[in-house]
């Protein structure tokens, strides 16, 4: 097993320890899955078909989103608060000084905590969203593998989002206000409280080509069965793209980041 | 060029600080960290590299490992420039903060050593020997399945040093090994890295604040103050440098006046309790035996110079040459 392989196993395992936590997360998805469920039917009652869904997929979109919550870390966390702190306090120049590259490192982690998140926190709300409400599920297995693919990719973009919040820290020193601006432009620009494609004109174009919108929105649709055949790679190309795009942008930045910054303390 | 396995060369680190001054108006101002070091440590060679809190030892490691670029100055280790090639010099040396953990927080050891394993590429049976060895040595047999968080201070230091040896660095530099640690512990360490010196031949350079640390297990010692070298030489010589002075405390049965001795001045007195202060070049075996030839003692104890008083005593000192 290669190293990056190996971080990963560790990153599942730990996040896999923390079972209580687990729980009150899946009981915490639920009942956000919920309520916001009963708001979509409110709101598909009166304007059936917005956004090109109908009430079923608008539904399914909920629990979705519930399911995908963590794993694609809408409101920050995971390795995020960790590397932040470690280049505050000056740890991370046992990072730096190890013959593994930094970015690829908690990347491999990231990746580790999304699988286990996807299993522990994601396969309970999408269960008992199907078990209560009529879900458009996908209709061949090509769909669900698809979806998965374009659920690891959308981790890979958020992941580089977050990496980039997280190299703030390297000038900024605290990571707090950024990581709460990314918070919120995260929520709103990934389809998290609604489906970007229901934003009207150039709010909803421009939502839909930012990067936020490759951690829910995109394979969601593939889920819901709305991209397929050459839109189908379109959509995963569209991810592709950002995810290489934001992981150069912050290799580019973390050489600065290294070079230029005082490793704090010590 | 001599064969030094580390090699500084005029080495300098200039930092840039802003500081308020006023409401919004930012002063700059460059804080020279390392100002001009040179030095170089042949393989083999275990030096103790000391020097009061920011007088620039962390900063000149932090060179040595390549995460600061030096802003003047030539700098080698085993022939490379460190933060050049960074990645390939982290395979040749291992590196210990005393104040930091390489380790991972969450992990039993096992697993964290598995992951070192993995990024320095170390051959298995390499691996086996060497693990082994640092279990044996640094008693860390019952510690291997325990996650890092739950080790004491003492355990998490041995098993930080292990991990820094299992892929056979050539050079290893200690940042305050034994900062922290319990005496027990203390000496565990310092048995141990004796032996990886002489046994191994490894290059060692130690950082420290205990002046003990530097007498049991460096024959060369340098000293930094305002990111200058202000020696480099052997322990003994450094307290004849530095003037430094140890203290006979000695209890008499009862009050006397200020004794008298030669080479050695009563610096006070209390009671039947007196200091008596002499230079920590000579030996407390003569004064003793005279003390007690001359007056009824009760009780005697030596107490050794404490490093920063003779570093402090020495930059006072060079700075009155300059």
């Amino acid at each position: 097993m290669s190293l990056y392989a190996a971080v990963a196993v560790s990153g599942f395992r730990r996040h896999s320890t923390y079972r209580v936590a687990t729980a009150a997360g899946i009981f915490t998805n639920t009942v956000f899955g919920l309520i916001m469920a009963y708001t979509y039917i409110a709101l598909w009652d009166q304007r059936p078909h917005l956004g090109g869904y109908d009430q079923s997929m608008a539904i399914t979109y909920v629990w979705i989103g519930q399911a995908l919550f963590i794993t694609v870390a809408v409101l920050g966390g995971g390795f995020q608060d960790e590397l932040i702190e470690r280049i505050r306090s000056g740890d991370v120049a046992i990072d730096l000084y190890r013959p593994a590259d930094l970015q690829a490192w908690w990347l491999a982690s990231d990746l580790g905590r999304a699988a286990f998140h996807l299993i522990g926190r994601g396969i309970v709300p999408m269960l008992f969203g199907a078990l209560f409400f009529d879900l458009t599920m996908p209709g061949t297995p090509l769909t669900w593998v698809f979806f998965i693919l374009s659920v690891a990719i959308g981790v890979v973009v958020s992941f580089a989002l977050r990496y980039l919040v997280v190299l703030s820290a390297f000038w900024l020193m605290d990571g707090g206000g950024v990581t709460t601006i990314s918070g919120l432009a995260t929520m709103f620009f990934s389809g998290m409280l609604l489906p970007l494609n229901v934003f009207p004109g150039t709010l909803g174009e421009v939502a839909r080509l930012l990067p936020w919108s490759a951690l829910l929105q995109v394979p969601a649709d593939i889920f819901l069965g709305v991209h397929t055949g050459s839109g189908l790679l379109k959509a995963l190309a569209f991810q592709a793209g950002w995810a290489v795009v934001l992981l150069g942008t912050g290799r580019a930045l973390q050489a600065v980041a290294t070079r230029k910054v005082v490793v704090q303390g010590g | 060029m001599s064969d030094g396995l580390i090699e500084l060369d005029g080495v300098e680190k200039v930092f840039d600080v802003r500081r308020r001054a006023g409401l919004l108006r930012r002063e700059r101002r460059q804080v020279r960290a390392v100002d001009g070091i040179s030095f170089t440590v042949p393989r083999g060679e275990m030096v103790g590299y000391i020097g009061p809190n920011g007088a620039g030892k962390s900063t000149t490691i932090k060179m040595l490992t390549g995460i600061l670029t030096p802003s003047g100055g030539r700098l080698r280790v085993a022939g490379i420039d460190p933060s050049r090639e960074r990645t390939r010099l982290a395979r040749r040396i291992g590196v210990v903060f005393g104040q930091r953990t390489t380790l991972w927080w969450d992990l039993p050891l096992r697993d964290s050593y598995q992951l070192v394993r993995r990024m320095y590429r170390i051959p298995d049976d390499r691996y086996r020997v060497n693990l082994e060895r640092c279990v044996e040595l640094l008693d860390l047999r019952d510690l291997l399945e325990v996650p890092v968080r739950q080790l004491s201070l003492g355990q998490r230091m041995r098993g930080d040093i292990a991990a820094a040896l299992l892929h056979d660095p050539e050079v290893l530099y200690l940042d305050e090994p034994t900062i922290g640690l319990d005496v027990v512990s203390k000496a565990k360490v310092r048995e141990f890295l004796r032996s990886v010196n002489t046994e191994q031949g490894m290059t060692v350079l130690l950082t420290t604040h205990d002046l003990t640390d530097i007498e049991q297990l460096c024959s060369r010692v340098m000293v930094i103050d305002h990111g200058r070298l202000m020696y480099d030489g052997g322990l003994a010589e450094l307290h004849a440098v530095g003037e430094s002075e140890r203290t006979l405390v000695v209890d008499f049965e009862r009050e006397l006046p200020p004794v008298e001795l030669p080479g050695a001045r009563c610096e006070r007195v209390d009671g039947p309790r007196q200091w008596l202060v002499f230079p920590a070049g000579s030996s407390a075996a003569p004064l003793v035996a005279e003390l007690a030839a001359r007056h009824p003692v009760v009780d005697l104890s030596v107490r050794e110079p404490v490093i920063e008083d003779v570093i402090a005593r020495m930059y006072a000192e060079s700075s009155a040459v300059v």
